[in-house]
């Protein structure tokens, strides 16, 4: 596989959202409006691309019988740098995402493809994986994100163009499932042969 | 493939590890540690503007007993006189903790309310830090003749649509405020 395809397949054939269904926590929880959605996925993706690529180069090194200790440890070290990072630098976004960013040390996106590809592949290849899926993520939560902002609130990244409420149950935790399973069934309908 | 699990080598990649993580953090945390705190003061200090008049010298937190819980509060002088006191007030909402910095005069009447932070429902409780109606109402809502309570309980608030318990929780941080205000008045005269 090449290098682009490594990439390209995070984004439709292995898409972690609509197609595995992982994360679904963080996806459900976060994606209230574009603007969260999108800086969740980033989030999660800057910790995947870290990852990948140390897990992929200690593998190696690594008994297995405590590798996912080691994982876990090396996981968590890059979640609380990126919670160092964003609490200095964007405290906004930190803010909102609270509680969802230590989160991102569970998410089994991270663990499964530490498991399922980094530690079985090179370090360039495991970078690409691990940039593919992110941006897989990043992309089905601004979807997901912007669809419950424009049904919900009246918006768009924060641009509102009706006056007024939207219809409210979007925003909300069963506008999530809703808009998520539609999503899924117009994905693997359309685009995922 | 995966090296062999032995004793000796568990025990050295799993301290190697953590070693070195815990080294990177720290180093990440020496570094971020003084925006964080630059960033939390500032935002500290620009609530407590946001409910007092301009212009004036705010002073040092100074705990106080509100709602009968330990909060703190800041002195605003002009010119050696106390014009305002912001009162940190926290109550629970809907969602969980609502933490106000509730602005008051010492004759009792509120100058403004800010919200430090809250956990209410994205669209429906969440307002009450953007519906300008129920914001602005606060804005010399006099606290010792009007009745605070929301105008669904014989009160004088003006609830948010649809939030009447995110409404009840910010009126009560007012409330407690206002009362915790009589605590400090009666000092201050002595």
């Amino acid at each position: 596989m090449t290098k682009l395809q490594l990439i390209t397949k995070g984004l439709v054939k292995d898409n972690p959202t609509f197609v595995l269904v992982l994360g679904m926590c963080p996806t459900l929880a976060t994606t209230t409006s574009a603007i969260n959605g999108l800086s969740m996925g980033l989030a999660t993706l800057f910790v995947l691309f870290l990852s990948n690529m140390a897990i992929s180069a200690i593998a190696p090194a690594v008994p297995d019988k405590v590798h996912i200790p080691v994982y876990i440890v090396v996981i968590a070290t890059f979640v609380t740098l990126l919670q160092f990072l964003m609490q200095a630098y964007v405290p906004g976004i930190y803010n909102t995402l609270g509680l969802f960013i230590p989160l991102i040390v569970v998410n089994c996106i991270i663990l499964g493809r530490a498991e399922a590809f980094a530690a079985r592949n090179g370090v360039i290849d495991s970078a690409c994986d691990g940039l593919g899926v992110g941006l897989g993520f990043t992309a089905s939560l601004t979807i997901i994100g912007m669809i419950r902002e424009i049904l919900g609130s009246g918006s768009i990244f924060g641009w509102k163009f009706i006056s007024g409420d939207g219809m409210l149950a979007f925003v909300m935790a069963p506008g999530a499932f809703l808009v998520l399973g539609y999503l899924m069934v117009l994905f693997n309908k359309y685009l995922k042969k | 493939m995966a090296a062999k699990s032995n004793f000796g080598s568990m025990v050295i990649v799993l301290t190697l590890t953590c070693l070195i993580c815990s080294a990177l953090l720290a180093g990440v945390y020496a570094l971020t540690a003084k925006p964080i705190a630059d960033t939390n003061s500032r935002n500290l200090k620009a609530s407590i503007a946001a409910v007092l008049p301009e212009g004036v010298e705010i002073s040092d937190g100074m705990e106080i007993e509100v709602g009968g819980q330990k909060s703190v509060y800041y002195v605003a002088s002009k010119d050696g006189e106390t014009v305002a006191y912001a009162i940190q007030s926290t109550t629970t909402g809907f969602g969980g903790a609502l933490t106000l910095m509730v602005g008051l005069q010492p004759d009792g009447v509120v100058y403004n309310t800010s919200v430090l932070s809250h956990s209410e429902t994205p669209g429906l409780g969440a307002k009450c830090t953007t519906d300008k109606k129920f914001m602005d109402q606060w804005k010399g809502f006099d606290t010792s003749s009007k009745i605070l309570s929301v105008k669904k309980d014989g009160g004088d608030v003006d609830a948010i649509t649809a939030s009447t318990i995110t409404s009840r929780a910010y009126t009560l941080a007012v409330k407690n405020a206002a009362e915790a205000l009589k605590t400090i008045g009666g000092q201050t005269n002595d």
